[in-house]
């Protein structure tokens, strides 16, 4: 059976073949020998002007330790072929095509003769992470600079050969030409054919301006469908090693909870059963997972149980008196003075939930540990902050571990935190053979990083002529990002107390980053305010964010969103159930607006069309693009509806599909996607902006249809119903 | 333990010694190296490991090894033919119905079996069809087209 991961070249399947880390000269020359052959042209980059260093800067912890070397992003094969790597992963988002068209753009070669090598850290340039919708906007400019800096050198290499200027000489389609003798002509594939060149670029060629473009730009479809509709694709529990076991770990039935007793007993006495007791870690090995599963249903086990007395009703009041002071993120004018030129003035309170990221391939890693190296295959989103945590579980310095990314099903931010390669690489040095944890459902939930519960109380005021004259915001541990004010409004102050990552004694369970961390529950609460505040002034709520708005890039995206949707003035509660939302994330603009229907005696919400209009500056694949779109507006329906973890004292109540609900086929509305052109803007973020819209807009929706004020997400159909019965 | 077990897969029969209680999806996962049905919940709640028994659409995950004897199992590595992609396959393709790839194949048998059954379902009867499949990124809308694409090209047949 024919297999395959993200890398259209083989994926190697002796783990001990190769563990050299980092991009230095000697791994260019492992990589060669790693897979099969072919060559590199070399390139000494000094760290002067002139370099690739000096075009971008290589700074800060998303860039400090990507290498400036060209070669670490790409390799042509005597074939003709480049292959393109890039230490970002697939997950689904796309950058295995989009990164593709990156790279022919600029080296001038075919699309179709360009192969993508994902997230692995001995084949692949370092990278911080796949997350922040970066890949495009952030790292895009290094594999851009990469392919343009190699295609200089080529042509300097055929202006030897050929003894003519470099100037006389153009690229296309992977061949090099003489203008004035265009058959004199030389493939990239010969010209490094043989041989091994190092060679100082003294002038980087400029990169492509987007108006000569002809792959980027231009609607690609996936380039890893063919494999994902046949089975082929493989992720991190298809993984298959001889001799390798399944583990199944012991685990508390809360957070919180402490082991006081174990007996494994029984456990022990089963065929072909292998018990692993390492400090913290009790676990059950088994060559079959079923095997695994029913071992460790034999375990005994008894724990000291938490008695917290938060849960999920109680979680708002706890993060109140929890929380930290306040860390500005803007501020103008005097509140004081804001609040006495008001003559309306509106406080409310808006509460969210803890989100499951839920992607549908649970966390799993098949890790090998022998001869003081270690090969992790790995469902992740961070291959190389994996590669040095089990480096440091494992004693072993970094440059022995080497961490394979296989195509990732999904992680929204999930899979930034990556226990179970840990666990695994644990139980494999323990053991001495492969061991692969894939973790179930139960424990997918229970280990979750979750999207924290947070609050946020606003307090705002209009003037006599109905402009916004005071915005006193204050967010409690959702997060900074997209707190910040757009609109113009003279007295504000945007405080942020707490930040969406874990801190010690806040939550009951960890969280960490979910699709736009913050900017989800930071949208929801001002979008629903402003349409408050719209009706408290009597105004369209449409009219009313763009009487207070100067910026043009908003205003462009709220006018096509308001274009195509076909937005008519209303006073809101209009009963037509329109609703708007906006932000910016990822340095993209985005506007949203939907149609609901409410009904009142079941409080049940159904969503009938969402408009989303946005601009992401350059857009390399706006097929792909679109589909975050879609993807963004789909999965927001479920924080926005349904998505919520019930627990008390450490104890999750959701731990499946079966209470915790997740947007279906029956509850897609129309969906409908704008991208407002701004080619002259560098490529800006693509994966998570159009989430950032779904609360604010179907909230201020249902306001709209009922005059109903939902102030938590998610807008169950119990708390419609309550927000319902208090309009009267 | 040590049922001998036959069984059609992909169209070929199968023998296999097994204790019969065995978990379908684990038998075709583990023991034979199918690994496009996958684990997603364990409960048949999300779809990811939906197979065709004697062409209905189920999840692998709630049938024994044992079940299926004397049955034919259909999984998403028999759906191409001589390297010729299913038109399921081929419209999943070609409109992008999919993002991560985890829940492709079962929702792709989970079509098949829908389209056996009724050959030219509404745009309702497939949303109906395909409710109980789940798909974390949102691919819904293009899922749905790529099933009428799908059905148009299969006229009624079964490929």
């Amino acid at each position: 059976m024919k297999r395959s991961g993200p890398r259209e070249t083989p994926t190697p399947r002796d783990p001990m073949a190769d563990t050299a880390a980092g991009l230095t000269r000697r791994s260019f020359l492992k990589r060669m020998g790693l897979m099969g052959g072919g060559l590199v042209v070399y390139l000494t980059i000094g760290d002067g002007a002139g370099t690739a260093m000096a075009r971008a800067p290589r700074q800060g912890f998303l860039g400090a330790k990507v290498p400036s070397d060209f070669n670490a992003f790409l390799r042509i094969g005597a074939d003709n072929r480049v292959t393109c790597f890039v230490g970002k992963i697939e997950m689904g988002q796309g950058p295995i095509t989009s990164f593709a068209q990156m790279m022919a753009e600029e080296m001038d070669v075919p699309y179709a003769s360009v192969d993508v090598v994902m997230g692995d850290t001995d084949l692949c340039p370092w990278d911080a992470g796949t997350w922040g919708s970066l890949s495009t906007r952030y790292y895009g400019i290094f594999v851009k600079e990469a392919a343009s800096e190699a295609k200089g050198v080529l042509k300097s290499l055929a202006a030897e050969k050929f003894s003519v200027p470099v100037d006389r000489l153009q690229t296309e389609k992977g061949t090099i030409f003489d203008t004035r003798q265009p058959s004199r002509r030389v493939s990239y594939g010969e010209l490094t054919a043989g041989k091994l060149i190092e060679r100082h670029l003294e002038t980087l060629p400029p990169l492509k301006q987007h108006t000569a473009y002809t792959i980027s730009g231009r609607p690609h479809l996936r380039r890893d469908a063919r494999v994902k509709v046949t089975g082929e694709a493989l992720y991190a529990a298809d993984m298959r090693l001889p001799q390798m076991r399944y583990a199944r770990i012991l685990r508390p039935p809360a957070h919180g909870a402490r082991l006081l007793t174990v007996n494994t007993a029984a456990a022990e006495a089963l065929p072909e059963v292998e018990v692993v007791r390492d400090d913290d870690l009790v676990a059950v090995l088994h060559p079959r997972p079923d095997g695994a599963a029913e071992a460790l249903a034999s375990v005994k086990a008894t724990f000291d149980l938490p008695k917290t007395g938060i849960d999920d009703r109680t979680i708002f009041e706890h993060l109140l008196q929890k929380a930290p002071p306040a860390a500005v993120a803007a501020e103008a004018g005097d509140l004081a003075k804001g609040a006495q030129a008001s003559v309306t003035l509106l406080e409310e309170t808006y509460l969210n939930s803890y989100v499951a990221h839920a992607p549908m391939e649970p966390h799993a890693a098949l890790a090998t540990v022998a001869g003081g190296r270690a090969t992790v295959w790995a469902s992740t989103q961070s291959p190389f902050s994996v590669q040095r945590e089990v480096a440091g579980a494992l004693g072993l310095p970094d440059d022995k571990v080497r961490v394979i990314t296989p195509f990732v099903g999904g992680g929204f931010g999930g899979k930034s935190a990556s226990a179970q390669a840990v666990e695994a690489a644990r139980l494999s040095q323990r053991v001495g053979r492969p061991v692969m944890v894939a973790w179930t459902r139960e424990e997918e939930f229970f280990f979750d990083t979750f999207r924290p519960a947070a609050v946020v109380k606003i307090r705002s005021g209009l003037d006599a002529a109905g402009r916004m004259t005071l915005w006193d915001y204050k967010v409690y541990f959702a997060g900074r990002r997209g707190c910040e004010n757009f609109y113009t409004i003279p007295h504000h102050r945007e405080a942020v107390h707490g930040e969406w990552r874990m801190a010690p004694g806040i939550h009951p369970f960890d969280v960490g980053p979910w699709r736009a961390p913050a900017a989800n529950t930071n949208v929801y609460a001002r979008d629903l305010h402003l349409h408050l505040m719209a009706s408290l002034a009597g105004q369209d709520p449409l009219a009313f964010r763009l009487n207070h708005l100067e910026d043009a890039r908003m205003r462009r995206v709220l006018e096509a969103a308001a274009d195509r949707f076909g937005w008519t003035a209303l006073k809101s509660p209009s009963g037509k159930g329109y609703g708007i939302a906006c932000g910016i994330d990822a340095e993209t603009y985005v506007a949203a607006m939907a149609e609901v229907a409410v009904n009142p005696d079941s409080g049940h919400i159904d969503v009938k069309r969402v408009v989303c209009a946005q601009d992401m500056g350059q857009v390399v694949n706006p097929q792909g693009a679109t589909i975050q779109m879609e993807g963004c507006i789909t999965m927001g329906l479920g924080y926005a509806l349904s998505e919520e973890i019930r627990f008390s004292d450490g104890r999750l109540r959701d731990r499946n599909f079966d209470t915790y609900a997740i947007p279906r086929f029956s509850w897609l509305p129309r969906i409908e996607t704008v991208i407002v052109p701004n080619p002259d803007l560098p490529p800006k973020g693509g994966g998570e902006p159009a989430i950032i819209c779904m609360g604010g807009v179907l909230a201020s929706a249902v306001y709209d249809a009922t005059g109903a004020k939902v102030r938590q997400l998610p807008m169950t159909p119990a708390r419609v119903k309550a927000a319902l019965e208090a309009v009267g | 333990m040590g049922k001998t077990l036959q069984f059609t897969l992909n169209g070929t029969p199968v023998t296999l010694e097994v204790d019969a209680e065995r978990t379908l999806l684990w038998v075709l996962r583990t023991d034979l190296a199918l690994t496009g049905a996958k684990y997603g919940c364990g409960e048949g709640l999300c779809g990811a490991c939906t197979v065709l028994v004697d062409d209905e659409a189920l999840p692998a995950c709630q049938i024994t090894i044992g079940e299926v004897a004397g049955r034919e199992i259909q999984t998403i590595e028999g759906l191409a033919r001589n390297g010729a992609l299913h038109p399921l396959q081929e419209a999943f393709a070609a409109v992008d119905a999919l993002q991560c790839g985890f829940c492709t194949p079962g929702m792709i048998l989970k079509a098949y079996g829908l389209l056996i059954s009724n050959p030219q379902p509404s745009r309702a009867e497939i949303v109906a069809g395909l409710d109980d499949n789940l798909c974390r990124c949102g691919a819904h809308l293009r899922i749905i087209h790529a099933v009428e694409i799908a059905a148009a090209a299969m006229k009624g047949g079964r490929s």
